[in-house]
């Protein structure tokens, strides 16, 4: 059986260029950088052009280029850092509610420690209210936390109007942009932002190492202390293959994101166009237009969101669930509650994520096998209602 | 994470449907919780001659409402009260720590569904 792989949102295979660039670094010039020897120098040579690169990529200094262990960290990293080193001109933080649990985890923490947080509001289609957001800032707003697009929806969010806003108030302005970067261009000055996060295993990249930019004169908090790596900013021995490895996907990324984003959505657009024609009762959940390339997000009424999750896997379609069931959690995703789904429907919330290795004839393969087994789950549904017609409709000729 | 006999029970459960005139129905479970189990059963004798099941639910629940209907098929209702979610996780080779809850859901609506029965027939 084929398998196909629609949760590129989860991670991505590392392209094979990238790991090329990587090899060496794990055998022959192993080094830490750290050392004072030759040995020593190839790596620094190493880690030192990556960092270059990324900066260069990206529009930053090689000197506001931080690594990390990946989005998580610095996620984490931008917030506590952030609140910690600031706590002297306030203690309020603003995060949307729909971040990450890098981030919602976070601040929940942070709450514990003193610090007063706003979860600010999202609309139906996970976009933070902009107007909302702006009215919660207080005297001692320090920092406001939104991310460049929703991991579970793919909503964009507003955060060239948001960053403008929080930097002329003299507030510090994050943004996570792990699910964006690498798929969408990414530029610190355009929106200029104080800090941004980003994972290389989301485009191809090695995982286990991200970057957290923290613009020049920005002065953070540590999380991780130890030794003088990364500007005596963030201890612990350099992965030097990953930040290689990471800097290669990243300029791959860059290089041809526009061919790949252009090619995703239009897989994107036949998903998600053949699934609302093709299947009764679905709900597109996130932005219509306002959203990622790669990602569709559907919500099947009548039908809970794991059982449908392990019926694509049994048919060799790998997706992702916000279905309580699937994270072990009893509660369903944050980020569909927030946006105002009902229980019921977010617990049958799909995601479906493409890449560039996707093909049209997998996303037709998928939407026929989707429909099977819709209409066999629903047929096990207690939940459908008996005056409904069981059925789903036919491809239309022009496909 | 799963058994392959849950996977089996999964793919192609057992008893799904309902009963026209049953004898006994049981619900257990809300949407929002995400899980909902429906139970019918047939009694002839004091024994179950035909149980059936719908299921709103991960794929622990639906397997364990296979499982557990298949096995009350036959019992007097008393032995099928006897049925635990234990039971029924034994039959499908153990469930993941987090799924444990989707079996009793199981457990409860067939005791739902005997209760039902007996608050019929005791007149």
């Amino acid at each position: 059986m084929e398998r196909i792989y629609f949760d590129h949102a989860a991670t991505t295979a590392v392209d094979g260029r990238v790991l090329q660039k990587m090899l060496p670094y794990f055998t022959e010039k192993f080094g830490n950088p750290n050392s004072q020897h030759a040995f020593g120098r190839e790596a620094v040579a190493a880690v030192d052009e990556a960092r270059d690169e990324i900066a260069k990529l990206i529009h930053a200094k090689p000197s506001e280029i931080y690594f990390t262990s990946g989005g998580t960290e610095s996620d984490n990293w931008a917030l506590r850092g952030a609140a910690h080193a600031l706590k002297n001109r306030g203690k309020h933080l603003i995060v949307s509610a729909v971040e990450h649990p890098a981030m919602i985890a976070t601040a929940k923490e942070l709450i514990k420690e003193g610090f007063d947080v706003t979860f600010a509001e999202v609309d139906e289609y996970g976009r933070v209210d902009t107007e909302r957001l702006k009215s919660a800032v207080r005297e001692d707003t320090v920092f406001i936390g939104v991310m460049t697009a929703n991991n579970e929806v793919g909503t964009l969010q507003p955060i060239a109007e948001l960053s403008a806003f929080a930097r002329a108030r003299g507030i510090v302005f994050f943004t996570d942009a792990v699910q964006a970067a690498g798929i969408m261009k990414i530029d610190v000055t355009s929106p200029a932002v104080d800090m941004l996060s980003f994972s290389a295993h989301k485009f191809n990249g090695p995982k286990g190492v991200g970057v957290l930019y923290v613009r020049s004169g920005l002065r953070i908090g540590k999380i991780i202390t130890g030794g003088h790596q990364e500007r005596s900013m963030r201890g612990g021995t350099t992965n030097v293959p990953a930040v290689v490895g990471m800097a290669e996907a990243l300029r791959l990324a860059q290089e041809e994101q526009e061919k790949n984003a252009a090619y995703i959505a239009r897989l994107r657009d036949r998903f998600i166009g053949r699934v609302l024609r093709e299947i009764p009762y679905v709900k597109l959940n996130g932005h219509p237009q306002e959203r990622l390339p790669g990602n569709a997000n559907f919500s099947f009424r009548y039908v809970e969101g794991e059982s449908l999750l392990f019926s694509l896997d049994l048919a060799g379609i790998a997706v992702s669930s916000g279905s309580a069931c699937s994270s072990g959690s009893l509660e369903p995703s944050h980020v569909l509650l927030a946006m105002g789904v009902p229980e019921g429907l977010a617990h049958g919330s799909i995601r479906f994520s493409f890449g560039a290795d996707n093909t049209q004839e997998q996303v037709d393969y998928a939407v026929d096998r989707l429909k099977e087994i819709v209409v066999k789950l629903r047929a096990l549904s207690p939940l459908f209602p008996k005056d409904l017609k069981n059925e789903v409709y036919p491809k239309r000729k022009e496909e | 994470m799963y058994t392959e006999k849950v996977m089996e029970a999964f793919q192609n459960p057992k008893n799904v449907g309902e009963i026209e005139n049953y004898d006994g129905m049981g619900m257990i479970g809300s949407e929002a919780c995400g899980d909902i189990m429906q139970v019918f059963i047939k009694v002839e004798n004091g024994v179950i001659a035909d149980a059936k099941f719908k299921t709103f639910g991960c794929a622990a629940a639906i397997a364990t409402s296979s499982t557990a209907t298949e096995m009350i098929k036959g019992m007097t209702v008393d032995e099928a009260l006897a049925v635990t979610n234990k039971k029924v996780i034994d039959v499908l080779g153990g469930l993941p720590p987090q799924k444990i809850h989707c079996s009793v859901l199981a457990e409860q609506a067939i005791k739902a569904a005997i209760e039902d029965y007996k608050s019929r027939h005791s007149a």
